[in-house]
């Protein structure tokens, strides 16, 4: 098993007949994913066609669902109207929503949150590259990728990757698959201040997952969800973990591209994050490029393989 | 985006939070008439500049104090002479300081007790919270790390709204006498009406102030505002001062790049916050320097890497470019296109690194070495950060 997402997924694009959306939509075709559908209001009954594929559009999200029979929805909507996008796949009762958008409103996302509470849907991101189960094909096609993933650096096997930027997930999936080494799931939770799933979620699904045998945890300047999952980790976690965490030079008080990657007060820089990591028995990668050696490394301390 | 005080003041006034009155002028035959709106008795004088830190800052020129008190009208025009068109430094504006622009008169109010106020997001519970203390005036993360027991929460269910419970706890909380009490309940309604309405980020007053008659107000106000919702607020986007901004992270922000000026001689240019954040660590590491923050984006443009070129190198300071690009949305070729046509436009004399992987990468890697340019080939992040710092040093 892998989390969240497996290969026979069905899910929908909402925002399918966008630029941004088209394009992630024809690469996850290519990929082998269940892309069922596509929600964009006002183009119901056309047909997003693409090489053999067509994919019918619908209206709503609720069509979608009861046409399709999909689970999952991926949100590709311009950031006024990305809220509410959110908030109609929560609607239609699916179990994850991907929200890829980046730049929605603070205030937006505090009230979806607040509306979301008590329904049974997930919500990954906003400003997030989405999610990729890795598959069996060729450069790991058949595998599930909702979001905007590159799927060919991706290796079906046993590391959960969970980050809040998508360069950076990437760079580590690429480590481990240029290492031979597989993924489970490869998460990205998105480097907005208010989210949906936080790095602790992603955790312990990877930790109740028999599949992974170990996990890298890419984490930023700004906030407390490092330290809450590492703390998590220390009392809960077997399986090794290898840590990450950007901005270490970024100056306190300036936003560094993600709205989240802000230096507040003491307990959130790099340096405090990396000593609670190192207490939490999380190996470090000391720079970027370690963050594949740095798993090897924490695997090996344990005994435990990971390809 | 920040604002000055004295248009937050000015927009505190709109909602119904109450301030001392004011008056600000932005040259010296403005001095009068907004001194003419003033009662006449006692002045402050503050130099509006996006920094903290005002009151112990010192000039260029040496003249001692950002923010000063005047007994008199006469003697609150020659203070702001002397700021007006002068350099303030502050501890947080950096040696090189701010040009004062405006001045801002406020009448001198009598303070029977300072207290701190600030709405923000917490972002642990996804929630607004009120943060209140006792202890104003003064730095609140020395407040919160000595006597945290001072410092008092109330978080907002944004479904609700701010409860009036919410208020009376703060207000008790606060040890307020009932008028006084009475006070601060509409200015802590409206200034979390305020907060709410217009997307701010964060609402600072330090101090907020009790004064002999029992009266509450906003002595000093900090606001900032949710860059992402600027869109849905025009009256509030006017009010950006670009004269209080990098002038390269305006020119950036033209072509939607993430610009941030540092201090080193390494200039970065990279797709992704995450990765443009590291590498900048990892130049560190290496014994490097990084000049700058530039995230290109996900999707970028031969253009937008054309013009992140010319802003790198318009830092007198840059010795050297690192390039690192993993193509995960966008196009390896493209980007390599777009350093090649960057290059030849600019002239470039200094050391260029490029790392590049991902989407369409041969393509751009080959693009890179048909351009005839000296370009250096980084391997890893590791091996190209390790090669800049080298041709740097």
């Amino acid at each position: 098993m892998s989390i969240l997402v497996q290969p026979n997924t069905k899910f929908i694009v909402q925002g399918i007949t966008g630029d941004f959306g088209g394009r992630h939509a024809k690469l996850s075709l290519d990929y082998g994913s269940g892309l069922v559908a596509g929600v964009t209001p006002g183009k119901g009954g056309l047909t997003f066609e693409y090489s053999t594929y067509r994919v019918p559009i619908f209206n709503t999200v609720r069509e979608a669902v009861a046409a399709t029979g999909a689970t999952v929805s991926v949100v590709f909507v311009p950031p006024p109207f990305a809220g509410d996008a959110i908030l109609e796949a929560v609607d239609a009762d699916l179990d994850l929503v991907v929200a890829i958008t980046e730049g929605i409103p603070v205030r937006d996302m505090v009230r979806v949150k607040q509306a979301m509470q008590g329904r049974k849907t997930r919500l990954l991101g906003p400003n997030c590259p989405g999610i990729v189960t890795p598959g069996i094909g060729e450069n790991s096609k058949g595998g599930c990728r909702i979001g905007i993933s590159p799927g060919y650096i991706h290796k079906k096997g046993h590391v959960g990757v969970v980050s809040r930027s998508g360069t950076l997930t990437y760079e580590a999936v690429y480590q481990l698959t240029v290492k031979n080494i597989g993924q489970t799931t490869c998460v990205g939770i998105g480097g907005d201040p208010v989210n949906g799933t936080s790095h602790l979620d992603v955790i312990k699904l990877f930790n109740a997952d028999p599949e992974t045998h170990g996990i890298i945890l890419i984490g930023e300047i700004g906030g407390n969800a490092e330290v809450e999952a590492a703390r998590w980790i220390k009392a809960n976690c077997k399986k090794p973990v290898a840590g990450f965490i950007a901005g270490a030079t970024a100056p306190a008080g300036r936003r560094m591209g993600h709205a989240g990657a802000i230096v507040g007060g003491a307990e959130d820089t790099a340096a405090a994050k990396i000593a609670v990591f190192k207490e939490c028995g999380i190996e470090i990668a000391t720079t970027p490029s370690d963050m594949a050696d740095a798993l090897v490394r924490a695997a090996k301390a344990k005994g435990v393989t990971l390809s | 985006m920040n604002i000055h005080e004295y248009q937050a003041k000015a927009l505190f006034e709109k909602f119904g939070v109450p301030v001392p009155k004011g008056a600000a002028a932005k040259s010296a035959e403005e001095f009068d008439a907004a001194l003419g709106q003033l009662a006449d008795a006692a002045i402050v004088v503050k130099s509006q500049i996006h920094a903290g830190g005002r009151g112990k800052g010192t000039f260029t020129d040496g003249f001692k104090g950002g923010v000063k008190f005047c007994k008199t009208k006469n003697d609150a025009k020659i203070v702001a002479g002397k700021m007006l068109g002068n350099t303030l430094v502050t501890i947080q504006t950096g040696p090189d300081g701010r040009k004062v622009q405006t001045v801002y008169f406020t009448q001198a109010s009598d303070i029977k007790k300072e207290y701190y106020l600030a709405i923000l997001l917490d972002r642990a519970t996804s929630r607004p919270v009120i943060v209140a203390s006792t202890e104003g005036g003064v730095e609140i993360e020395k407040v919160a790390h000595d006597t945290p027991e001072k410092i008092f929460k109330v978080h907002i269910d944004p479904a609700y709204g701010l409860g009036d419970y919410q208020i009376r706890q703060l207000i008790y909380a606060l040890e307020l006498t009932p008028t006084e009490g009475k006070n601060a309940t509409k200015l802590i309604k409206n200034l979390y009406r305020m907060y709410w309405e217009t997307d701010a980020a964060m609402v600072e007053v330090n101090p907020m102030i009790t004064t002999p008659d029992d009266q509450v107000l906003a002595l000093d106000a900090k606001v900032s505002f949710d860059a992402n919702a600027l869109y849905r607020h025009p009256e509030i986007t006017a009010l950006r001062d670009l004269a209080e901004e990098d002038s390269k992270e305006i020119e950036a922000s033209k072509f939607n790049l993430s610009y941030i000026a540092l201090d080193g001689n390494i200039a970065c240019l990279v797709n992704g916050a995450g990765l443009a954040m590291s590498t900048m660590d990892i130049i560190k590491h290496f014994g490097g320097n990084p000049a700058n923050f530039l995230d290109v984006g996900g999707g970028a443009s031969k253009d937008q890497v054309v013009a992140a070129f010319k802003i790198i190198l318009g830092d007198p300071k840059v010795k050297g470019i690192f390039v690192n690009i993993f193509g995960g949305i966008m196009d390896c070729n493209v980007i390599a296109t777009g350093i090649v046509a960057a290059v030849k436009e600019v002239g470039l004399s200094i050391p260029l690194v490029v790392r590049l992987e991902g989407n369409n990468v041969a393509m751009g890697k080959q693009a890179l070495a048909d351009s005839g340019l000296t370009i250096v080939n980084g391997d890893t992040m590791a091996d190209a950060a390790q090669k800049i710092v080298k041709l740097v040093a």
